[in-house]
């Protein structure tokens, strides 16, 4: 067996470890370590990537000494490797990016603590994106939600422990809903890990005893979507993702939501089955909560009075986004869906590193009057957040411009006239309310402002600012790739997919 | 009213804004500081703000919110009894579920050398779900030190107030004669059958997780018995982490080192031993001893962060 097959089974071990050393380390020592780790993190993912690639197939790795169905598995394919990839760069740039702001927004003796956190959310995340098993997925699904409270209150104002509490008793009930469908899944299938599974529930649909596997796949589909923030459940997001601190913001806003979906699809692509789910009823409903989420989240944006809580509504459009393309039931939809995810997580954190410093430089502020000209105080950030505002908005040559391409694609190839009137128009409405806010914020901080405008308030040292700037660009550099050579990342995307089933 | 509901559940209203701090009346005894507290819950329930909260509580509930909620909680209800009547009865085999738990109980002594089949199952076969489960314990325990802890490397001046308020409001335990006098009767006792659970995981019922949760709480009554600088002799801070960080390691490392040589066909070289004997099964006891002194520190580290604000003292 080839070693770099140990590679998935190592970033999980190592970034567990961290998480303790970093308990251990002093709080600058502890980030050196973590960007040191997160580097060679993905350097391991991407040896996975070209290896997947190269060979043509995935493969499983025994967690132990015994085999499929009795022991635990993970599993590693060129979706994973991608996935992993692309959101261990997102991480490592939040990291680097959002230093700058951890060191005035949390205190200096729990700067350890925050990066241990930072390494269990690295190791769910990983765990999440390798597994091949529904009840590991559970396990870290736990972790990952309690490492992204912590990740929350980690700023001690009152705003973040208000959001932290309300964002937990939603993630519980999420939990709590996936764990009773897991449950029952077991009790229906007699297994835990994905493939037999699926030959279970293939032997179930011919039976006939439809009901209770689709009563189970709603209640993870539900769970899963509170927690990632789907239609009727993203009234969380703002406060979660516009008080905590940027690389807080960055990490659950692009890549918490997207592990929990990535999860969603990993159990219906090989715990369910894509033929079982398309026929399911579920599906139907997720396409219509998708295209709801689309437009309600633009509404939201648009009625917020502050920057970060309109970024952070934004959000939940972009989710449903992700949900419309799982709703399709193509596979065209599929892609389209992983490719938002990808799309969304770049230029998302690229948003949130630039809004805390373009409220910086307007008196520490995020409402809408005092950050006017904030783009022309802060150079670099108002070029960055003008690069994501129009990725976001769906302008060519960015990744935003790409995914609504691929959706409407799809939508047209699945034939069916209310499903590709409804996506059109969806995607339509979206647009233009995207235009409507984001558009209106780019002008805004560039307009001059009322009065001469404050004086930045916490002067940063360079080698900050530097950093800022490098992880910034990197992410931009990323968004301008996914939208460019949208076609390389779509290749893998359905190279992955062929392999999934 | 209704946009004003709508911009608090969003989090935009600040219905606290208009209530003063009591930041200034902290220098006081018990009995006085409770009065003023009584003052202040009635001075506030009498506020504008409140009054308005409450009846537009009352208005929101009464309407919409209660026939939302009874809906939605009647058709999970009913989901629920659904899906319960295709589960299997207890006491009954589950014809589909039988193939994986038939293996573990028919070949688990002999795979894993543990007597005790749930501690082979979650510490041998399924072993990668329980280290994912020790570290659950450990994230919580992170997030509380996050939010609660106080100690002298991280002093603010206001903070100063905070630990003499602490020590006043806080019933001093260690000089209650009775509790005293109990707990230095219990607390051993506790602890040694802390210790036989953890060290009987893989013979009988026990393990690292209830072992541990009873070590813990024998600490904890040690410390509200004998005062917390007693058990801060034993367990420090420093001590406190250590053990964590080797304990933890440990766990990942030496399951690590079992996941990969499995997967790569390899021999591991752990001796099962014999099946009945206390140094048996492989890995699982010094797992189960690994996981059950996580879990005692993460007990006893929620009370004392709750309780002090630190984990061995400041």
């Amino acid at each position: 067996m080839e070693f770099v097959r140990n590679f998935p089974l190592l970033t999980i071990i190592l970034s567990l470890v961290s998480s303790v050393l970093c308990t251990l380390l002093s709080g600058r020592a502890a980030k050196r370590y973590t960007v040191i780790l997160e580097t060679l993190l993905i350097l391991m993912a991407g040896a996975v990537l070209a290896y997947t690639i190269r060979s043509g197939t995935s493969f499983t790795y025994v967690m132990g000494e015994f085999p499929a169905p009795w022991g635990n598995e993970i599993r590693a394919g060129v979706l994973e490797a991608l996935m992993a990839v692309m959101l261990l760069t997102v991480l490592l740039c939040g990291v680097q990016g959002g230093w700058r702001f951890l060191e005035l927004d949390v205190e200096q003796s729990k700067h350890n603590l925050y990066f241990s956190l930072v390494n269990l959310f690295t190791a769910a995340l990983m765990a999440l994106i390798w597994t091949n098993d529904i009840f590991t997925g559970y396990v870290f699904l736990e972790i990952m939600t309690l490492a992204s409270c912590g990740l929350i209150v980690a700023r001690e104002i009152g705003r973040t422990t208000l959001a932290a509490v309300r964002y937990m008793i939603l993630n519980l009930l999420g939990s709590g809903l996936f764990l009773l469908g897991v449950v029952m899944l077991y009790n229906l299938t007699g297994h835990l890990l994905m493939v037999p599974m699926a030959g279970a529930v293939s032997e179930l649909v011919e039976e006939g005893a439809q009901m209770p596997l689709t009563f189970s796949l709603a209640m993870i589909t539900i769970g899963l979507g509170i927690k990632s923030g789907m239609f009727p459940f993203y009234f969380w997001m703002p406060d979660t993702y516009g008080a905590s601190t940027a690389t807080s913001a960055v990490i659950l806003s692009s890549l918490v939501s997207k592990a929990y979906i990535f999860l969603l699809f990993k159990i219906l692509f090989r715990a369910i089955g894509a033929e079982v789910y398309v026929a399911l009823p579920i599906r139907a409903i997720l396409l219509l909560l998708g295209v709801l989420g689309m437009a309600a989240g633009s509404v939201s944006a648009i009625r917020s009075g502050s920057l970060n809580r309109m970024v952070a509504y934004s959000s939940a459009a972009q989710i449903g986004y992700i949900f419309m393309g799982l709703g399709l039931g193509t596979e065209a939809g599929f892609t389209a869906a992983l490719f938002q995810i990808l799309a969304h997580a770049v230029t998302k954190s690229l948003l949130f590193l630039t809004t805390p410093r373009l409220s910086l430089v307007s008196g520490d502020s995020m409402l809408f009057q005092r950050i006017q000209g904030s783009g022309r105080r802060a150079k670099d950030a108002g070029v960055f957040f003008t690069v994501a505002a129009l990725s976001m908005v769906g302008i060519p040559v960015f990744a935003g411009f790409s995914a609504k391409l691929l959706f409407a694609v799809a939508a047209v190839e699945t034939g069916r006239p209310w499903v590709i009137l409804a996506v059109m128009a969806a995607l339509g409405v979206s647009s233009v309310l995207n235009v409507l806010y984001f558009i209106r914020t780019v002008i805004r901080i560039y307009a001059k402002p009322q009065d001469a405008g404050p004086e930045e308030p916490y002067p940063v040292p360079k080698e900050l600012r530097r950093q800022y700037r490098v992880s910034a660009a990197v992410l931009t550099g990323l968004n301008l790739f996914l939208g460019l050579f949208s076609w390389v990342t779509a290749n893998l995307i359905r190279q992955g997919l062929s392999m999934f089933g | 009213m209704k946009r004003t509901f709508q911009s608090w559940l969003e989090g935009d209203l600040d219905l606290l804004s208009e209530i003063p701090d009591a930041a200034e009346v902290r220098n006081l005894s018990r009995r006085k500081l409770k009065d003023i507290h009584k003052e202040e819950r009635s001075r506030i329930r009498a506020l504008p703000v409140t009054r308005r909260v409450a009846r537009l509580e009352r208005r929101a509930f009464r309407s919409w919110y209660r026939i939302l909620a009874v809906g939605c909680c009647m058709a999970l209800l009913g989901v629920f009894l659904f899906m319960t009547a295709h589960v299997t009865r207890y006491g009954e085999e589950n014809p589909r579920a039988s193939e994986v738990a038939d293996r573990y109980l028919a070949h688990g002594v002999e795979e894993t050398g543990a007597i005790n089949a749930v501690a082979g199952m979650i510490l041998d076969y399924r072993a990668f779900d329980t280290l994912g489960e020790s570290h659950v314990l450990f994230t919580a325990l992170i997030c509380v030190m996050v939010l609660l802890q106080r100690d002298s490397k991280n002093m603010r001046p206001d903070y100063e107030d905070y630990f003499r308020i602490r020590q006043e409001w806080y019933y001093p335990t260690e000089q209650d004669p009775i509790l005293r006098r109990v707990g230095m009767v219990l607390g051993p006792g506790i602890l040694m059958l802390g210790c036989y659970i953890l060290l009987g995981g893989h013979l009988g019922p026990g393990g690292g997780f209830s072992g541990g949760a009873v070590l813990g709480t024998g600490l904890v009554i040690l410390a509200s018995a004998l005062g917390d600088e007693t058990v801060d002799r034993i367990l420090t801070g420093k001590r406190f982490r250590w053990i964590s960080f080797v304990a933890l390691c440990f766990y990942s490392l030496a399951k690590g080192y079992v996941f990969f040589t499995g997967a790569n066909g390899l021999e591991n070289h752990i001796p099962k031993g014999t099946p009945g004997a206390i140094l048996s099964a492989g890995l699982i006891l010094p797992l189960d001893i690994a996981v059950g002194l996580v879990v005692g520190c993460t007990m006893f580290g929620f009370y004392s962060l709750f309780r002090r604000g630190s984990i061995g003292g400041q």
